[in-house]
């Protein structure tokens, strides 16, 4: 049993992205603020602060996770993914996010990173996935600027070339 | 949009949890899935001075055949219990009603028994339980106890649960052979329902359980009806449920989605 | 479902980068988390944070603010009030001639919910709400008006001195001779329509960062302004600086506008101030719940239209009655919604005689602004409407009527009545292609098996205009012309961009265009590697704007859809400058004409010899390494800013006639819709959208925007709307009652283009971010009418109201069968029951009235006072589950005749909202020695519950009132000496309270 007050603040570790992260929080604080301004990991953006918009969806522990809706103090210990850790390299775009820059998959790109990390997610469970399925996973995701049907193609052209990939490299 | 300060414990047992509740009675809160709890803080409607995380005590995290009756623990997110491979034979109501709860993003925290506990009039899971006529299993420092569906949900965000005491899990029967049917209408796609229907076989003839209408989920039975007869029953229990009009539906709106609604899911178990 | 996307990067020979779809620039850093948004920067060491604290209240003048609990909390640095604010700054400017002020927060009065009632300084965002919450203001509650039309009729609350009887705005305007054309004409149709609230609601919320440097009185603001910069003078004047001390900042990334964040300007000032009087850099990050409460949104307005019509449904004349209802400030530049389409009431058509009266009125919502469509969905949802009424009032084909009144494809450019010159286009011809294209046909067949089937389908169609770049003087016609005489004139919309060569020969761009999503950044890398043969790669284009150091005008930034028109063809014009002085270089280099030198991969070439030639780079660089060896009349290549301004766009005229935009697209879309005969929801079946936007810069970019408005419009007609009770109670301030589309609602529109350039725009680029937003509403409204054969239909398309207009009478609950209450109208909720209480009435009465006892019997209460005999107050802390909040309940007790009957009147307020409550107790013995109580309460709930959990209040409130009734008698048959325990106090704290609360 741990038992953190709640006018002091507390050391938080967990591994982003790979990596080993530590930084203090009081108990209150949300893992969306703690990973952006405690971190600095910017790249999951916040948007409704009640679970509802998708903007800061991360993956703590291979589970979908609104960062507003989660404590720093929940997550000490887990292992946290988020958009900062899908590219292949710094340089290099993935798969999925090359499918959207082709498919003009995203205009202002501030809830990108929540919906990016749904897919990657799904993605990697359910390799062949329809369009309704695709649907109704990102039903949890609110998008003002591409009226979504390119991000839908994006999910599947990006399901289509991780499937060819996964073939050619298995043959 | 922040929320108020708090302390937060990170129960390691039940014990440290019901002690923890014994200790800060109305001001403490159990912190399970977060997904209602967490937006609340946000929203600074709720100002608890403790949290309880129940999330990292392993026997909570349970679901467990017993039985008749699958026993699910508070620490059992919903997409774990979608997960579960006997959920579609043991449970079909709810393997019915859970896809309808939130979105992928939120059953992924969510846990079955955090919905119980919000006791939103409009959640699937309150309804699914009132249906099937679960028990709520409740426990403080000194007892447990069993609360029938029907006696915990006590109005709008109100339940049977006292203070100190934690939801330790639901007790959901299984009934064999029955055919059930579940259908809701909301605005959007995982929204709370205005009108969430669920019918089920029974030996003597029908029950069907209504959420999003009254202040809590309900439940009727009748005797294999058809026709007239139906259709008046239904407009009875239609009238029954007091809906209101609010933002997103009359009152009006709510009984002809029960009396349609209701007349179709109870055709289709009966068939 | 999409639409193929041309290929992004093709292999490419001569042809131009403009026109293709190529990948945009701006994304890779955005798909990485790299993005660079106003909450993703740094701020400066010891930057304090705000919260604002909002007013519960739709209407009520403030008595007192108590800030000193919240200034003691450590952490905290300053409290600001609507003194405070005033001291430093001055009223924002009102768009129209009226002795009214507008303040970005409440001075003594506040006049909609969510209006700014006090500034919270502190270290960080979590202490600052802390603080917030300690604040104490006492307010007196004032009537309020929420409807256009209410706010103007007799006896209406009035929101300011200075508008009289609430009217902003009233002004008349004839084109051609109309009450002839009515006389004449053989038919006549009118329709009577609302339009609701809606808005774009951009993902991230506004942001502000100020600082003050008090030595040279100058402020630095960095915001996610997305423009017009003509509030720039409005924010600067505010500050009470020249504009010259107010430096402008917008970060590199904006999470979405679309109209919007204009509306973030009274906020720079509010913070600005903030940062002026701590003496400390402030930033505030607006959340979702202000900004759905108070951020900013479209007009509702309320139309009258009629149309005299020819018997082969020819429109001869319009007239038009909008009542515009801009909330309650008239903010700049209000009352811009309603002038920005003056130039275009007559749609698509050829109609020569119009006639207009518009009124501007002020109601206790939120003040309105920028909002994507601006003035369009609110026209068009009128005259589309109109026209589908003409066609079934006439037994015609709504197609044909469309076709009867379009513009004719000769008469471009065209001048209608009320002063546009549409510039180009041919409606006939575009509307032919979608008609087979679309194949409407096929859906018509559709629209026929699915009827003979008893299935409710329709279709729907509208022609459009769709106006961009805006003239910045068309607001002013809702001055006279006599006033604007005085004024001086405005028109115009200067565009600015500003191309540099650096010394190894690169090329930067930089525009005022302020992009929220857009891809400006790469259109112009398209724009201007065509201009030097290079490629998009080789452009570095920059979007930021700093009025301290930057080309800007007030024309600059990102509405009105003018980017694409203006700002990419400035850009263009600015390379083309820059361009013509590399090739006099060049020419001079390699010992050629001028005319000669052709720009193609890279170099620099005669266009006679082709191996003649040199690196660009190497030429764009020598102004800097080697200025002497140019030759003399070349000029430096180092940087060049154009601006231009389109010379069409001129004030209006005398007789009010304004070309309020420079070019108008032309939409024509249609739509087969399904209705669920149970559930009332409508589904779009297919929906097709024909766009001629002039030249395209960037095809997927062009689609994107015509996606995304096509979404955000189908919102609009299926789900959005900012809901105001008729005590102006928000009742929509999460996203979970404020109802966005999601990947389950929106389907792919058919998508066609046909390309008739602008004469106007120096690429024949017109705009088109705003089309659908106009078209879309009224389409589908067209075609839900069609399929229940309903005449009337208002937005959003809820299915509840649907379930009103087709369905009869409804089945009556059996006989002898309990109802429940129907809540009113006004929200109010009324309700009445009894108790039996132990003892007797005069034993139960003198409890009532001892507050000595109610401490103990108030649940959560923590102290009484009693400030006269008849008047206590109370500390209670109260809750529903986890809903726990602090309320001040004040009860008065009126009409008191023991021991039999008493009114309590009260309220309660807290950080969660306010309750007020009547009620009646009466008292009567039971014939057994105890009482029989009998209550009756009527009952208001207003403030933050109200905005964020309305779904849920009904049903609590129920649930406390009979929770304290019976234990009420329960506590009273324990009787006892102490131990009466019924007090009214203790009733009405309660019920107060918990109304407040238990939203």
């Amino acid at each position: 049993m741990t038992r953190l007050k709640a006018d002091r603040r507390h050391a938080v570790r967990f591994s982003l992205n790979g990596k080993p992260v530590e930084a203090e929080a009081e108990p209150r604080m949300l893992l969306s603020d703690f990973l952006r301004h405690q971190l600095g990991a910017t790249g999951t953006h916040v948007g409704c602060e009640h679970g509802v918009c998708g903007a800061c969806t991360v993956v703590v522990d291979g589970m979908l996770t609104r960062s507003c809706l989660t404590l720093a103090a929940q997550v000490d210990g887990c292992e946290l993914k988020t958009v900062e850790g899908i590219a292949p390299s710094a340089d290099r775009l993935g798969v999925l996010q090359q499918a959207f820059r082709r498919n003009h998959a995203l205009q202002c790109g501030f809830c990108t990173a929540g919906i990016l990390m749904s897919l990657d997610h799904y993605l990697g469970k359910n390799p062949n996935p329809t369009e309704a399925e695709i649907r109704d996973l990102l039903s949890g995701h609110i998008c003002r600027c591409t009226g979504y049907t390119p991000i839908i193609q994006a999910a599947l052209d990006a399901a289509a070339e991780l499937t060819s990939k996964k073939e050619t490299s298995d043959a | 949009m922040k929320p108020p300060a708090f302390d937060y414990l990170r129960a390691g047992s039940i014990s440290d949890v019901v002690e923890g509740l014994a200790q800060q009675g109305g001001d403490a809160r159990v912190l399970a899935g977060g997904q209602s709890l967490m937006a609340m803080l946000n929203m600074r409607l709720a100002k608890p001075k403790l949290l309880i995380d129940i999330m990292r005590i392993k026997e909570l995290r349970q679901i467990e055949r017993k039985n008749d009756a699958v026993v699910i623990g508070a620490g059992v997110r919903q997409a774990d219990l979608l997960a579960w491979p006997d959920l579609a034979e043991a449970l079909p109501l709810v393997a019915l009603a859970l896809p309808w709860v939130g979105h992928v993003q939120t059953r992924s925290r969510g846990t079955i028994c955090g919905s119980l506990a919000h006791a939103d009039p409009s959640a699937e899971m309150p309804l699914a339980l009132v249906a099937l006529g679960g028990e709520v299993l409740l426990r403080n420092a000194r007892r447990r106890r069993r609360v029938a569906a029907k006696d915990f949900f006590a109005g709008m965000m109100l339940t049977a649960r006292a203070d100190d005491e934690l939801i330790e899990g639901i007790s959901l029967p299984v009934i064999k052979g029955s055919r059930v049917a579940f259908r809701e209408v909301a605005r959007r796609h995982g929204d709370f329902a205005i009108v969430a229907c669920a019918a089920m076989k029974t030996p003597n003839g029908v029950r069907l359980a209504v959420g999003g209408v009254a202040d809590v989920p309900t439940a009727r039975d009748w005797p294999r009806l058809e026709g007239s007869a139906l259709d008046d029953a239904l407009n009875a229990f239609a009238y029954e449920l007091g809906a209101r009009d609010d933002v997103h539906a009359t009152a009006r709106y709510r009984r002809d989605l029960v009396r349609m609604i209701g007349r179709d899911l109870i055709r289709e178990v009966l068939q | 479902m999409l639409q193929a996307v041309k290929s992004a990067n093709p292999g490419h020979g001569d042809e131009p980068w403009v026109g293709r779809s190529i990948e945009r620039v701006e994304d890779a850093a955005l798909l990485s988390g790299r993005g660079r948004f106003i909450d993703d920067l740094g701020v400066a060491p010891g930057t304090l944070h705000a919260t604002i604290l909002r007013s519960p209240h739709a209407h009520a003048d403030i008595l007192s603010i108590d800030a000193e609990a919240a200034k003691r909390l450590p952490g905290v640095a300053a409290v600001l009030t609507g003194a405070d604010v005033k001291a430093v700054t001055t009223s924002l400017v009102v768009g129209v001639k009226a002795p009214v002020e507008c303040w970005p927060i409440a001075m003594d009065r506040v006049r909609y919910v969510g209006e700014p009632v006090a500034v919270v300084v502190a270290t960080d965002r979590a202490r600052a709400e802390d603080a917030a919450e300690l604040i104490n203001v006492e307010y007196r509650p004032r009537g309020a008006v929420v409807d256009p039309l209410g706010a103007i009729a007799a006896g209406a609350p009035v929101l300011h001195d200075g508008f009289p009887g609430n009217l902003a705005s009233d002004r008349s305007f004839r084109y051609g001779d109309p009450e002839k054309a009515f006389a004449d004409a053989p038919h006549r149709f009118s329709i009577d329509i609302r339009y609701p609230r809606n808005s774009c609601t951009p993902i991230e919320t506004y942001g502000v960062v100020a600082s003050h440097d008090a030595g040279e009185d100058a402020y630095e603001v960095l915001a996610n302004f997305q423009g017009p910069f003509s509030i720039h003078t409005v924010i600067a004047r505010a500050l009470k600086v020249p504009g010259n001390r107010l430096r402008l900042r917008t970060p590199p990334d904006s999470g979405g506008s679309f109209g919007v964040k204009q509306g973030v300007f009274p906020y720079i000032v509010l913070i600005a101030a903030a940062a002026r009087i701590t003496g400390r850099p402030v930033k505030w990050i607006e959340d979702r719940l202000e900004h759905l409460t108070a951020s900013v949104s479209a007009t509702n307005r309320a139309t009258t239209l009629a149309a005299a019509v020819a018997a082969d449904g020819k429109i001869l004349a319009l007239d038009w009655d909008q009542v515009e209802d801009c909330g309650a400030h008239l903010r700049a530049p209000e009352p811009a919604t309603l002038y920005r389409m003056h130039g275009n009431l007559t749609g698509a058509y050829d109609i020569s005689h119009v006639k207009v009266r518009n009124r501007v009125v002020v109601t206790n919502k939120t003040p309105t602004g920028l909002n994507r469509g601006f003035g369009g969905p609110q026209v068009y949802f009128a005259l589309e409407r109109l026209v589908h009424r003409i066609a079934i009032g006439l037994d015609l084909d709504p197609l044909d009527v469309i076709r009867r009144n379009l513009i004719g494809a000769g008469a471009f450019p065209y001048r209608t009545a009320t002063g546009a010159l549409l510039d180009s286009g041919n409606y006939q011809e575009a509307v032919a292609r979608a008609v087979e294209q679309g194949r409407l046909a096929e859906l018509k067949a559709k629209r026929d098996e699915a009827r003979a089937e008893g299935r409710l389908y329709g279709i729907g169609f509208t022609a459009v205009v769709e106006p961009s770049v805006s003239n910045m003087g068309y607001i002013t016609t809702v001055l006279t012309a006599a006033e604007r005489r005085k004024a001086g004139p405005k028109n115009g919309a200067q565009a600015t961009a500003t191309v540099g060569l650096d010394p190894v020969g690169s090329v930067t761009v930089h525009v005022a265009s302020v992009p929220q999503g857009q891809g400006h950044r790469t259109v112009l890398s398209q724009v201007v590697a065509d201009v030097f043969g290079l490629e998009p790669k080789d452009i570095r284009v920059n979007t930021e704007i700093d009025t301290a150091k930057d080309a800007w005008s007030i024309a600059s930034g990102n509405y009105a859809s003018r980017f694409a028109a203006a700002v990419a063809g400035t850009a263009k014009i600015a390379a083309e400058r820059v361009a013509d002085r590399v090739a006099r270089i060049a020419a001079s280099q390699l010992n050629v004409e001028a005319a000669d030198i052709v720009f193609a991969k890279g170099f620099v070439a005669s266009k006679h010899n082709p191996e003649n030639r040199i690196a660009f780079s190497r030429v764009a660089a020598l102004s800097h390494w080697s200025p002497g060896s140019l030759p003399d009349d070349a000029g430096q290549t180092i940087r060049e800013t154009a601006f231009w301004t389109p010379p069409e766009l001129t004030p209006p005229d005398d007789d009010d006639r304004i070309n309020s935009s420079l070019c108008h697209g032309f939409i024509f879309d249609f739509c087969g819709v399904e209705i669920d005969p149970t559930t009332l929801e409508t589904r779009i079946d297919r929906y097709v959208t024909m766009h001629d936007c002039g030249t395209i810069l960037h095809p997927g970019m062009v689609n994107g925007q015509i996606r995304g408005g096509f979404a955000q419009a189908l919102g609009a007609a299926l789900l959005e709307e900012y809901g105001y009770a008729e005590d102006g109670s928000f009742l929509t301030g999460t996203l979970a009652d404020y109802l966005l589309p999601t990947t389950t609602e929106v389907p792919e529109p058919e998508i066609f283009h046909m390309e008739t350039p602008s004469p106007f725009t120096p690429l024949g680029a017109k705009g088109v971010g705003e089309g659908n937003c106009m078209s879309t509403p009224v389409c589908l409204a067209n075609a839900v009418a069609d399929a229940l054969g309903v005449a009337d239909i208002t937005l959003p398309l809820v299915p509840a109201r649907l379930a009103e207009l087709v369905r009869g009478a409804e089945p009556p609950p059996p006989a002898g069968a309990a109802v429940a209450p129907v809540r009113e109208g006004d929200r109010r909720l009324r309700g009445e029951g009894q108790a039996t209480v132990k003892g007797a009435p005069e034993q139960v009465w003198a409890m009532l009235l001892d507050p000595a006892t109610l401490q103990s019997v108030i649940p959560g209460c923590q102290r009484v006072d009693k400030v006269t005999d008849r008047h206590f107050r109370a500390d209670v802390t109260l809750g529903i589950g986890p809903v726990t909040g602090r309320y001040r309940a004040d009860v008065e007790l009126f009409d008191l005749d023991p021991p039999r009957a008493v009114t309590l009147r009260g309220g309660a307020t807290g950080a969660l909202g306010f309750g007020s409550a009547e009620g009646r107790i009466t008292l009567a013995p039971d014939g057994n020695g105890g009482t029989k109580l009998t209550y009756s309460y009527d009952a208001s709930i207003g403030g933050k519950v109200a905005s964020i959990g309305g779904r849920l209040l009904d049903g609590a409130t129920r649930v406390i009132i009979g929770q304290f009734f019976t234990a009420l008698a329960r506590k009273a048959g324990g009787g006892g000496a102490e131990g009466g325990g019924f007090s009214l106090f203790a009733l009405l704290a309660k019920m107060a309270s918990l109304f407040g609360g238990r939203r």
